[in-house]
Parts: C-alpha cells; structure tokens; sequence
C-alpha cells in the first residue's frame, strides 16, 4: 500500500508532463495515454476503497518529513471514496471528449489529466496550504477547459468564473493565515488539536479565520449566495468539461465537510460545530434558488445548471446537520448527484446536436436525431435528478430526510426538500415534454412524418458526441446510478462507517499524529467524549 | 420468492415489446399478455392460502439501515387488487391490440402499459412503506408516459405534465407521511405498522402524518380539489383511460386509505377530513358529469365521483362501511373499464366522442350498445347488477352515521349524489346508444372485430354474475379483503340482493325518480349550471404553474443578470457578513502581547509610496499603462518590505515576478484600447467604496491582531533540521524543495498549466471570428518610427550571456544562500525575454529554436520523477537525500537530490514564461502583418 496514496496524484500529472513532452502533435498518442493514466488511477482507487475499508487511516508522509512539519496525504474511508468516483466519473467524461471534443482546441488532454491530478489531490491531502495549492491547480487547470472551444460566451462566463475563483483563493490565504498566526500549524490534524486549546483571547481569530474559510469552501459548492459563477461557467463549458465539472463542486462540499468536522469539530471547544448554524440556512436558501431557476430555465442546459445548484443545496444540508446518519446519506447523495450532473450534460450537449438547429432553448421544437435513445437517456437521468424512485436520487433524499429526524431543522428541511422536488419534477417534466414530444409534434404537423433526415442530421457524421461513444458514455453513468441504487445497501454501509470515522476524527489524527499526540493534548477526553464513544460502539456493532 | 416473481414479472415483460413489435403486432400484444397470463396464474395459485386467512410473505434485503427492503405481503386487500390489476391489464392488453391504429407505436405502447402494470402490483404487494412509495411514484412516471403517448396533441402532453406534477407531488407528501408514520410505529414493515394503530393515534405527530398521507392519497384518487388532473388525463388512449381509471392508478389512493385504515381510522380527524373530501367529491364530480359531452370526459368525472364514494365510506370508519368500500371497488373496476372501453370502441367506429355527435347507435352496433347499456345500469345503480348492491350499502351506512352531531346531513347528501349518478348513467346510454338512427356521423359506425369486445363483454358477465349472486361470487373475495382492512374485524353481514324495505331502498328509489327526472330536464338543468361561474380548474392550475415560473423567471434574471460586479458585491457583502458575525459572535479578543516596533524613515517612506501608488491607481485606472505601472510600483515596495523583514528569497522571487508580468502584462494591453470606459454611476462607485473599505479595514484588522501576539509554529522545526535534514542551509530553499517540496510541485504545474491555458486561449484568437476581427486591428496611438533601438539591441546582447551566469549561479547556490531554481528560472526567462523584445521575435526565434512547451513538460517530469526516484530507496515520493562529492579545481560540493527537483522547477518557470511570451507575440506579429499590408493597401491607393 505504500506509495499507492500519491498514485492518484503523481500519474496524472506525469502523464500530462509527458503528453505535452512528446504527445503534442499526436492526438492518437495523446487519447491513449489519457485512457491509460485514467484507467490506471481507476485501478489504484478500486485498491484505495479496499484498503480503505479495512483499515484505519493511513498517513503518508511526503519527502519522509514527519507530520505536521512536512505535508501529508490521508488515506481514509472519504478520500478513498471521492477518488473512486471521480475517476468513474473521468472515464465516462473522457470516453465522450474521443467523440470530438479533444480535437476542437489545444491541449485539451494535458488539462484534463492535470484537472485530474488537483481534484485527487484536494481529496487525498491532509494539509491546509497544500489543499490550496491542489485547489490553485484545480482552478488554473478548469479555466483552461472551460476555454476549451472557445467563444465569446466561454470567455466571458470564463471570466466571471476565473475572477470569482482568484477572489477565493486572496480569501484562502487570509484565512489560513488567521489559523496559522494563532495555532501555528498548518496540518488539519496538528490544526484539530490545538484549535480546541486556543486560549480565549485568542478565539475571536480563529473563529473569523474559520467562517472565512468556510465562505471559500462555500464558493466552491456554490451556495447562495456565493453560487453566482456556476450556472454561465457550466452552460458555457464544452458538454465534457461541464460533466467534469460536477466532481468540482463536491470538492467544495468534501472540504466543508473535512475541516469542520475535523478540525472545528466536536472537540473544537467553543467554536465546535461553528459551520452548522451557517451552511444549513445557506444550504436551504440554495436548494430554493435552485429551484426558482429549474421553473424558470429557459435552455435544457440552464436548467440543468440550476438543478446542479438545488443538489448541492440537498447535499450540503445534510453534510450541515453533523450527525452520522445525515452524513452517511450527504456523502451517498454525493455520490449520486456526481454521476447524475455528469450524465445530464452530456445528454444535453447530444440534444443540442441531434437538433437541427443545434439549440437547446425550451421555446419551441425541432425535430430531433436518435430521439428515442435519448429521450430515454434523458427520462432517466430526469428521475434521477428531481429524486424521483426508483433511482439513487429518491433512495439519497429518503436517507437525508431520515437523518434530518430527531433535529432541530426538521421541518425546515422536510418542507424545502419536499417542495423544492415538486417544482423540479413540473420544470423536467415541461422541458422533457417540450424537447422531445412537442418537437416531434410540430415535425409531424410541418412536413408530415418523413422529415428528411439529412435535415436532421446535419451534425451528425458519425464523429459527433450523439454517435456510439458519446450515447454510452452517457449509459455507463446511468449505469453507475442503476448501481448505486441496486447496492444502496453495502454502499450506505461504507458511508455509516465512514461517517461516524469523520464525526470521531481520533482515527484521522491518530494516523497523522500518532497516538501519543492525541494523549497528550487530551483530545478526545473531554466531557462530550461520551456521546463519542456511543459512536464507535455503533461501528464496531455494524461490522 | 413467488410474490416477488409476481411484481416482477410485469417489469420484465415490459423489455419485450419493443423488440416483437417487429414480429408484428399480433406477437407484439400476445407476447406482452403472456407475462400479465403467467402472473396472473402464480397470484390465482396463492388464492388458497389467502382464502384460508394466511397472509403470504417474501422479504429480501435492500437498505436496512433506512428500513427499506424488498418486503412483499399477499393478504385479501393485496389479493383483491393484484386480482383487478392483472385481470383487466389482461383485458387491455387484448383491447389495446384492436385498439391502436397502425400508425401508433405499439412497442412502445405495450412497455409503458408494462410499466404501469408492474409498478401498480408492486404497491399493492408491499409489505414496507417506503417500497410502496418507490412503487406508488412509479406509477405516477409511468402513467406520465402513458398519458403523454399520443405526443403530437398538445392536451396530451399538458395532461401528462398535470397528473405527473399533482400525483407525483402528492407523491412526495406521502414520502413525509410514510417517514412519520414509521418513524412513529419504530418500523417502516406494514405487518408492524398495522399492529401499532392505538401507539399511531396517539403519537403527537399523527395528525401532521395523517395530513400528508391523505394529500398523498387525495391526490392520486383525485379528490377534490386536487381531482382535476383525472379528466385531462383522458387525452390517453382509451385503454389506457380504460385501465388507469378502473381498476389501477386512482384506485391507487383507496387502495392506500384501505390499507392504513387499521392504523390511522376511527379518530374525529380521520373521520371528519376522509369523510367529508370524499362527500364533496362525489356530489360535486357527479354534478359536473351529467354536463359533459365527451363520453371519456363524463366516465371520467363519474369516476372522481365513484372514488369520493369510496372515499366516503373508509371515512366513515365503521367495517360495514368498509366492506361497502371494499365491495364498491371490484364492483365500480367491472362496470367502469366496461364503460370505458365501450366508449373506445364507439369513439374507434364513429370517429367521435362528442355525445352531442351521436344517438341511436344500438341498432348499428348492438353487441356494443347491450353491453355498454348493461354497465351503465350498474352505474346508475340499477337492481340485479352488482353496482346497486354496493350503492345500497353506501346509502344504508349513510342512514347510521352521524356528521356533525345531525343524522340527516349524510343520507340527503348520499341520495343526492346517488340521484346524479343516475342522471349521468342515463346521459350517457340515452344519447349514445338510444334515439333516432342519424346519417351525420363521421364515420359509419358498426361492432368492432371480437377481439375488441370480448373484454367488454368478459366484464359485463362479472357486473351482472355478482349482481345476481353477490353471495356465491364475490362474498368471499370481499370478506377476506375486509379482514385485512379491518385487520380482521369483518362484520357477519351477507352480501344479498334483497334486504328488504330498508331505508336504503327508498334513498335508491328516490335516487332513480330523480335522476330520471333531472335527465328529462337536461336543457333548463343546463342552462342553470351556466348561469354560475365555473371555474375551470385546469385554467387555474396552469395559470399558478405560469405565475411560479415567471416570478421564477424574474427572480432568477435579476438575481443572475451576467454583471460580474453585481455578483462580486453580492458575495463581497456576504464574506464581509460572515467575517464580522463571527468576531463580533466571539468571545472579545484579547491584547496582543508584543510591542510595536518604533516607526522608522524606510518604513514610513515605503509605506507612503504604497499607499500613494494604491490610491493612483484608483484615481487612474482608467489609464491601463499607467495603471500597470502604479501596481509595478507596488510590487517594488512589497519586494521591499520582503528584503527589509530579512527575506532576500522572497525579495528576489517577487522582484523577478514583477518584472515578468509586467512585460507580459504590456504585451497583452498592446491589443486593447488603452483606456477602459467608463460605466460606473456614483452611486455604485459608493458601494463599491463602502464594500472594499470594509473589507480592507477587516483584514487590516486581523493582520493588525495576528501581528500584534507572539506564537510557536512549525517552522522552529524547519529552521533546525534544514541543514541535518535537508542539507541546506537556506532554509527558505530547502522548504520550497524539501519540506514542502509537494506544494512546489504543484504551484510549478499551477504555472504550467496556466502557459498552457494561454496557448491554447490565444491559438483560438488566431482562428475564426478572433482572427477577422485581428486583422482589422489598428494600434493606438503613435508607433515607434525605430521598433528595434539599437542602443537596446547591443545592450541586451551583451547582457545575455552575464545574465545567464547569474541564472546558473543563483541556481546552483539556492540550497544554502539565497537563490533556487525558480528565481534563476525567472531571472533567464527575463534575460531571453530581452532579447524578444530588443530584436524581435523573429530574430530571437531563429537563434534559439526551441519549443517551449517540452519545456514545461520535461520540467514537471524531471520534478517527478527526482520525486518518484525517492521509492527505489523505499522511502516516500520527494525524499530527499544528498551526498558530497570532491572534484578537481572546483574543489568539494554538494549534490543533492533536491537539485533534480529545482532543475523541474528552473525547467517549468523558463518554459511557461516563453511559452506566454511567444503566444502573445505570436498575435503581435499577426495583427502587424496585416496592419502592414491595410498601409500598404492604402499608400499604394494614394501614390
């Protein structure tokens, strides 16, 4: 297991270094060391999850500096999980750009393994400073792929999207810094131990330093109101890149869910659980505003944004509630709504393309190409996104209500969910009906039922994205969703565990730090360490 | 295992038809039929041991840490409907073959049909609640296909749209009922739940529970006032219509009342709320029906009427009202999917549904006419057809039960409800079937093939069996059905068509007169019916889903209007909000504990520079050169204050970074106009103000607090081993390549990454309507006549190779004095740089050729793998290990590790840098050449 960890970092990036090396001129060259590097990191993050699940957390310590004075990555339940599904999530995306897309601009490869190799960083490091870095490459990494195809609309929602994000990262530095001034450490167990022995005095520092941090991680999962460089960043993206893209929101939730329960957790003394009271109103505002914008989309591809904006509303809710029934449901609906944004863009760009007109506003229809495949693709991923049964997306929302039992926001967030998935299901419901049976409607009515097809297929030359590559690709994620659902079961298991692993945090520290550290701070002995120990006997009950 | 196999079995036939219908349609429906037969069959088989009061279990795991699990029950309530829905879908499905033309897709047809069918004996066949949710949903999705499946009419597609959003919303209250009611019961297992009645009433939660399970159920069985999708749902093909509003989807909703009935019935709320939305119902759909035109659209509200019935009587809470209820629902699925499918047969002969379109039909269809008459009287409730004995029922359990402490309230209600749904039944034989031959129908009618009446007829044997002997066919049935809603409570009351003068025979007697009565009256009826406002639900419906989505629309455009300074105050104002609740929410902060330093000359006079240059650029920015210059200033006095706090390294690192941008930075203005517009009003320019100086005062704040207290950090650590550990004695260096060489690794990629953003940004610009709009550039202002000064020239010539000594020294030194790879990268960069700008591009391009990009590459592989040779020492990624080494002359020195890292650094700065530079340059000499030749064009126009 050694140098397994580093894996999902180092080979993407050295696969990207030797494309832009030797590959540059050679697309052929570039696609299949793409696929290797991304099938390789699938294999090691298959292994991650298995080490992962019968072990406790394993640190790795990089250039042999003992923690927390060099960096570290952890392995644990969470960051073996999120590796696995973004890796899912990269073949799917990958296998779909081979349709067309990797050709329309430069380097398109090199980005994408390097977009890789910061979205597995940012899940794998146990250090503050180098998750900023992870996400400065995530960032730069992203801005190059949503330029990718260029345009004037890329460009200028690439803007709003690079200015937004340089904006966090200023806030990131400020943040960390208020942390680092005070407690002097920078590794997030170090940080977890001395942020509960910060003397009074100084608490009013850490505590600004900690809701500052949280708005950055916050602009990263797009809470309102901090959500505004999502929707025009998506809808303009190239359709591989926006379903890419849906793994990058989640970094943003893993990270509020990391740090505020780690280090500002139960044993953060008088600012433990400081995250709660903020994410949940926020987290409800944005379930609504997504929503009003699902009611109100006006293309297939806003609305999709908009429903991107509702999950990540549901999800954080329920990452919000801290307890580890509510957790374990966030972190499976995590996993859902990745796959499921990442289905819906590309089914969405295949629309557009098998539409004449190459359009995807909901006003009026054309007739569309391959449209009962992808009526189908869509109907699903439809059920999928709004919650609907039987798929994973009703199966994370039962669990998430479940959680929410028991506290104080109950009715709150029963009444928002609930509400919110009526309204999507008329807004899907609407566009469903107007993109594919009204089109095939006013088909009918124009020129009777053989509308010619050379008409309908004036993109499609047997490259584009609606050909063989792009339609399973799009299967395959709806596949992982048929999965999720079937294996709920053993899946929320996993997260049970890795729930109540995140809520203790001692297993974490005690990787990094080593259990003589966790003695002698005290961590862990404190009075509430009681309702701490039920959580570990309710472990060892499952296993 | 075979319950499972029976829920299954629909949803497994549903994968077939797609691919037989190209066998042909005959295939296409038999083979479809096929797996309702067999499920069919594998449910008759239970039939002994239901009848002999067992209740039949399979259960398979799924989620048990939710309580969700594959748990199926087969007691009589189950059995009855699973017999309903199996039955008649086999009726449909045989219907439906003679039904659909040719030009509709019957493949899909069949799968939707299949669909629907499974997902409604998985309601009925569940034993956990929340597997019934997942199935009660699917019924609202997959009837939303069936409904929408003739998709070129508009109502059918805003009927789909309608049942899916007021069923699959009911849908969603009924998920937080069934989520109450388990949470109530401590099981989500209906075997428990209904054992658990008297803990249910009582809880505290039971009524919001009660609530959103009965929206759930209103909902589907369309009560008032939700019963409004029902009607337009009737866009479906009829037997669609046929099997959706019989025996299946609305039944749905009674089905649920029937079988919590043991656990949330006999209490004020149940009683009052069931009772009186099925009273309402009922009066009100049937009042509308005698109305309507459209032979689906009268069956359809006579079916919302016949649900608030049954409605009615499982409010009532009392086991002979169940037992009614339970009676009426076999009796009204008989006659009803009769009626429905007769009016489908009518509508596919005569080409019309309009009742005002037809008369005299049952001497040109008399098979049809008999039939549909025969179903009809069942529906009017006349005597020996199975619908008068459960109306009877209905009106002798009125006469007992007291509504609001009066006895009369229910049966005049009942008796009048009654009398309506004479009236409608005889509209509809009457004007259908009964009158004068006429010669104005659209199409001729006759009797359809056999195929197309059997079920028709197969179901007007049942309406007329029962009625005649209610007690040998249909007692049994009903009994073990009543035990399992009453859970076992069934009343000793014989199913009879004789029960002597009761009071209900009168009410029926009533009823009859007066319906007829009405129906003779139908012209001044209907005038009195217009002379009232009637409101038009589906109007309203439609125009509350349009208000939401254009408040949505508005809210969404003004909140999302595309201006990035909107957006940033928005989410500025929120940081700020965020930043200051928490200080102010603290505990107050204590005093720092270390003193001031003393104000000295250097520092004021930087700090006066910085903040004079900052304050320029504000009142300046409208001027990007100069803008760009005032910040170059202060990144001069932050390079300073970096050398003045004792940090050489950072000085250096930030002084060559500011030269680098800033040449960068001027090339990339060279494209744009060189002042920007300006589009601020005052009063934004205020919030803006307002904004940044709190923020600015904020973080000055925190910097002041941070500042102001002594702490330990780490970085003790780093000071004391970077010479034992890390073999340097800068220990600067040795953090960026060492202790967190990681970091670095990263930021080298963040900067590759970035020149690779800009390649591929600007190599777009060269291509398409970037690249038209380029070559109609013309550069501001006055070009210089000498682009290339030759002072300049010489000068950097002579300076490139000192510069590149001093790059190679300042990396070669980095480990222990100040230095590395990534300012020597900086610093060649600058010295190749030069030489770009004193000679050209060209000039510089032909000397040096070089693709910077394997720069970058070869730059992040050799930090790398410097990084992965670490693992052949078994030791993890970056260990650093380090050797002296003895040459001649140069006498001895160190070789470390670290100096591989620092050549992937030195490689990727060098390259990112020139890649940048050669991008933007690369535009410069493209908008040149076709300046050029434009000045070429028009000097040679005027010589």
């Amino acid at each position: 297991m050694t140098h397994w960890t580093i894996l999902p970092i180092v080979v993407p990036a050295l696969t990207a270094a030797l494309i832009v090396l030797l590959a540059r001129q050679d697309l052929v060259l570039q696609r299949f060391l793409s696929v290797l590097s991304a099938l390789a990191v699938f294999v090691i993050s298959v292994g991650l999850v298995v080490h992962a699940t019968g072990n406790p957390p394993y640190s790795y310590e990089l250039g042999n500096w003992p923690a927390p004075f060099g960096i570290v990555l952890v392995l644990d339940r969470l960051s073996a999980a999120m590796v696995l599904v973004t890796m899912l999530l990269v073949l799917a995306v990958l296998i779909y750009s081979f349709a067309g897309w990797d050709k329309r601009g430069r380097h398109f490869h090199a980005l994408f393994q390097f977009q890789i190799m910061g979205i597995n960083g940012a899940f794998l490091t146990g250090d503050l400073f180098n998750l900023f870095v992870f996400f400065e490459v995530l960032l730069i990494a992203s801005y190059g792929l949503m330029l990718h195809g260029s345009g004037a609309t890329r460009l200028k929602s690439g803007m709003q999207y690079v200015v937004v994000n340089l904006m966090g990262s200023s806030l990131f530095l400020v943040a960390m810094a208020l942390l680092y001034g005070v407690t002097g450490t920078l590794n997030m167990a170090d940080l977890a131990l001395r942020v509960g022995q910060v003397e009074s005095g100084n608490l009013a520092l850490v505590q600004v330093g900690a809701l500052l941090l949280l708005t950055v991680f916050a602009i990263k999962a797009a809470l309102v109101p901090l959500h505004f460089w999502l929707p025009a960043t998506y809808a303009a993206a190239a359709a591989p890149v926006a379903a890419l893209f849906a793994i990058m929101t989640k970094v943003g939730g893993y990270s509020i869910l990391r740090v505020y329960t780690l280090i500002f957790g139960e044993h953060a003394g008088d600012i433990a659980w400081i995250a709660q009271d903020w994410i949940m109103p926020a987290a409800l505002v944005t379930l609504v505003v997504g929503m009003f914008g699902v009611m109100a989309g006006r293309s297939l591809r806003d609305l999709i944004c908009f429903s991107v904006i509702g999950s990540m509303g549901t999800l954080m809710v329920a990452f919000a509630l801290f307890n580890e029934a509510a957790v374990s449901a966030g972190l499976y609906y995590m996993v859902h709504s990745t796959f499921i944004a990442g289905a819906l863009f590309l089914i969405a760009e295949m629309v557009i393309n098998g539409r004449s007109d190459g359009q995807d506003t909901l006003a009026f229809g054309l007739p569309l190409h391959r449209e009962a495949l992808l009526s189908g693709l869509f109907f699903l991923a439809a059920i999928g996104m709004v919650g609907m049964p039987p798929l994973s997306g009703f199966v994370g929302k039962l669990l998430i209500l479940d959680g929410a039992t028991g506290t104080p926001y109950v009715a709150w967030i029963w009444v928002v969910i609930l509400s919110t998935s009526l309204f999507n299901i008329i807004g899907f419901s609407r566009a469903g009906s107007i993109l594919f049976w009204k089109s095939q409607a006013e088909a009918a009515s124009q020129s009777g039922p053989s509308v010619p097809m050379e008409s309908v297929s004036r993109k499609d030359n047997g490259h584009g994205p609606e050909s063989g590559l792009g339609i399973s690709s799009a299967a395959f994620l709806l596949g992982l969703i048929g999965l999720l659902t079937a294996f709920s079961g053993p899946v929320s298991q996993y997260f049970d565990t890795t729930a109540a692993q995140l809520l203790d945090g001692r297993p974490y520290i005690e990787a990094v730090l080593g259990s003589d550290a966790l003695v002698e701070s005290g961590f862990g002995s404190s009075p509430e360490a009681d309702g701490m120990e039920d959580g570990l006997g309710e472990e060892g009950d499952m296993q | 295992m075979n319950l499972a196999l029976i829920v299954l079995l629909p949803f497994i036939g549903a994968l077939f038809p797609a691919f037989l219908i190209r066998s042909g349609r005959n295939a296409c429906a038999y083979g479809t039929g096929v797996f309702t037969l067999v499920a069919f069959i594998l449910l008759l088989v239970q039939a002994p041991a239901v009848f002999s009061g067992q209740v039949i279990q399979a259960r398979f795991e799924w989620l048990p840490q939710l309580g969700l699990n594959v748990n199926f029950f087969l007691d009589g309530l189950g059995f009855l409907f699973a017999l309903l829905i199996l039955g008649i879908g086999l009726l449909i499905i045989l219907y439906a073959r003679f039904y659909l033309s040719h030009n509709d897709p019957m493949g899909r047809f069949y799968v939707y049909l299949m669909l629907f069918q499974g997902a409604m004996v998985g309601i009925v066949l569940s034993d956990n609640i929340l597997l019934l949710l997942i199935f009660w949903e699917l019924t609202s999705l997959s009837s939303f296909l069936l409904i929408g499946y003739w998709r070129h009419l508009p109502e059918a597609r805003q009927g789909a749209r309608m049942a899916l959003a007021v069923t699959g919303g009911g849908g969603l209250a009924l998920i937080g009922g069934m989520i109450l009611l388990g949470q109530i019961a401590g099981s989500y297992d209906l075997s428990e739940i209904l054992q658990a009645g008297d803990q249910i009433r009582s809880s505290s939660l039971y009524i919001p529970a009660l609530l959103l399970i009965l929206t759930g159920a209103f909902a589907k069985s369309a009560q008032f006032p939700l019963h409004f999708w029902l009607p337009h749902a009737m866009a479906a093909p009829t037997p669609v219509s046929a099997y959706l509003h019989s025996a299946t989807m609305v039944k749905a909703g009674v089905f649920l009342l029937a079988r919590v009935w043991p656990a949330l019935s006999g209490t004020p709320e149940w009683f009052y709320i069931v009772t009186s939305f099925g009273l309402v119902t009922m009066i009100i759909s049937a009042w509308i029906a005698i109305f309507k035109d459209d032979l689906k659209g009268l069956l359809a509200f006579s079916t919302v009427s016949h649900l608030g019935l049954i409605t009615m009587l499982f409010g009532f809470g009392t086991p002979l009202a169940a037992m009614a209820g339970v009676f009426h629902i076999l009796n009204h699925a008989t006659f009803k999917a009769a009626l429905f499918m007769s009016a489908g047969i009518v509508d596919h002969e005569a080409h019309t549904r309009d009742i005002r379109r037809l008369g005299g039909l049952l001497f040109l269809m008399p098979i049809t006419a008999t039939l549909a008459l025969v179903a009809a009287a069942s529906m009017a409730g006349i005597p020996l057809l199975n619908g008068f004995i459960s109306k009877e029922m209905m009106l002798e359990e009125a006469v007992h039960t007291t509504y609001l402490g009066q006895d009369w309230i229910l049966p005049v209600f009942a008796t009048l409800g009654a009398l309506f749904s004479v009236a409608y039944a005889a509209r509809f034989a009457f004007h259908t079937f009964l009158g004068p031959v006429r010669d104005d129908y659209p199409h001729k009618p006759h009797d359809p093939p056999f195929g197309m009446w059997l079920p028709v007829f197969i179901l007007v044997s049942l309406v007329v069996l029962i009625g005649l002997l209610p007690g040998l066919i249909a007692e049994p049935l009903v009994k073990i059905t009543t035990d399992a809603v009453t859970g076992g409570n069934t009343p000793d009351y014989h199913l009879s068509i004789w029960h002597g003068f009761t009071p209900a025979l009168f009410m029926s007697m009533i009823a009859l007169a007066g319906g007829l009565t009405l129906m003779a009256l139908y012209l001044p009826a209907k005038s009195f019916r217009e002379r009232f406002p009637r409101p038009e639900a589906k109007v309203i419906f439609e125009a509350i889903i349009e208000a939401i989505a254009k408040v949505s629309g508005q809210i969404t455009a003004l909140a999302h209007n595309g201006s990035l300074q909107r957006y940033l105050a928005v989410m500025v104002s929120a940081i700020i909000a965020v930043g200051f609740a928490g200080y102010l929410g603290s505990t107050p902060l204590g005093a720092g504990e270390r003193a001031m330093v003393p104000v000295n000359w250097p520092g004021l006079v930087a700090w006066v520079l910085l903040v004079a240059a900052l304050g320029a650029t504000l009142m300046y920015h409208h001027h990007r050169l100069f803008s760009l210059i005032l910040i170059g200033v202060v990144g001069m006095v932050v390079s300073l204050t970096f050398f003045y706090f004792s940090a050489p390294d950072l000085a250096l690192t930030q002084i060559s970074v500011e030269v680098v941008t800033v040449v960068l930075m001027l090339l990339a203005l060279n494209f744009l106009p060189k002042e920007t517009p300006r589009e601020s009003s005052s009063l934004r320019k205020l919030r803006d103000l307002v904004l940044s100086g709190l923020a600015g005062l904020g973080v000055a704040g925190l910097v002041y607090a941070v500042t102001t207290r002594g702490f330990e950090s780490i970085s003790d650590y780093h000071l004391a081993e970077s010479k034992p550990g890390g073999g340097g004695t800068n220990v600067v260096n040795v953090i960026l390549v060492d202790f967190r060489g990681f970091d670095t690794f990263g930021e080298i990629i963040v900067l590759g990454i970035a020149a690779l953003a800009i390649y591929a940004l600007l190599d777009s610009a060269l291509h398409g309507a970037a690249q038209r709009r380029l070559s109609k550039w013309v550069p501001e202002g006055v070009r210089a006549m000498d682009p290339h000064p030759f002072i300049l020239v010489i000068a950097t010539r002579v300076l490139l190779p000192l510069a590149l000594m001093v790059g190679v020294y300042i990396f070669l030194r980095g480990h222990n004095q100040p230095g590395g790879g990534f300012i020597a990268g900086l610093v060649v960069s600058i010295a190749l740089l030069m030489q770009y700008m004193a000679s050209g591009f060209s000039w510089a391009q032909h000397r040096l050729k070089l693709d910077y990009h394997g720069l970058i590459g070869a730059g992040v592989l050799a930090a790398g793998l410097t990084g992965v040779g670490a693992w052949f020492a078994g030791r993890p990624f970056l260990t650093s290990d380090y050797t002296y080494v003895h040459l001649p002359v140069i006498g001895e020195f160190e070789l470390a590790t670290a100096l591989g890292f620092d050549v992937g650094v030195f490689l990727t700065v060098v390259g990112a840098v020139m890649v940048a530079l050669a991008n933007l340059s690369r535009v410069g000499r493209r908008a040149d050449a076709a300046y050029e030749a434009q000045e070429q064009a028009t000097d040679g126009k005027e010589a």
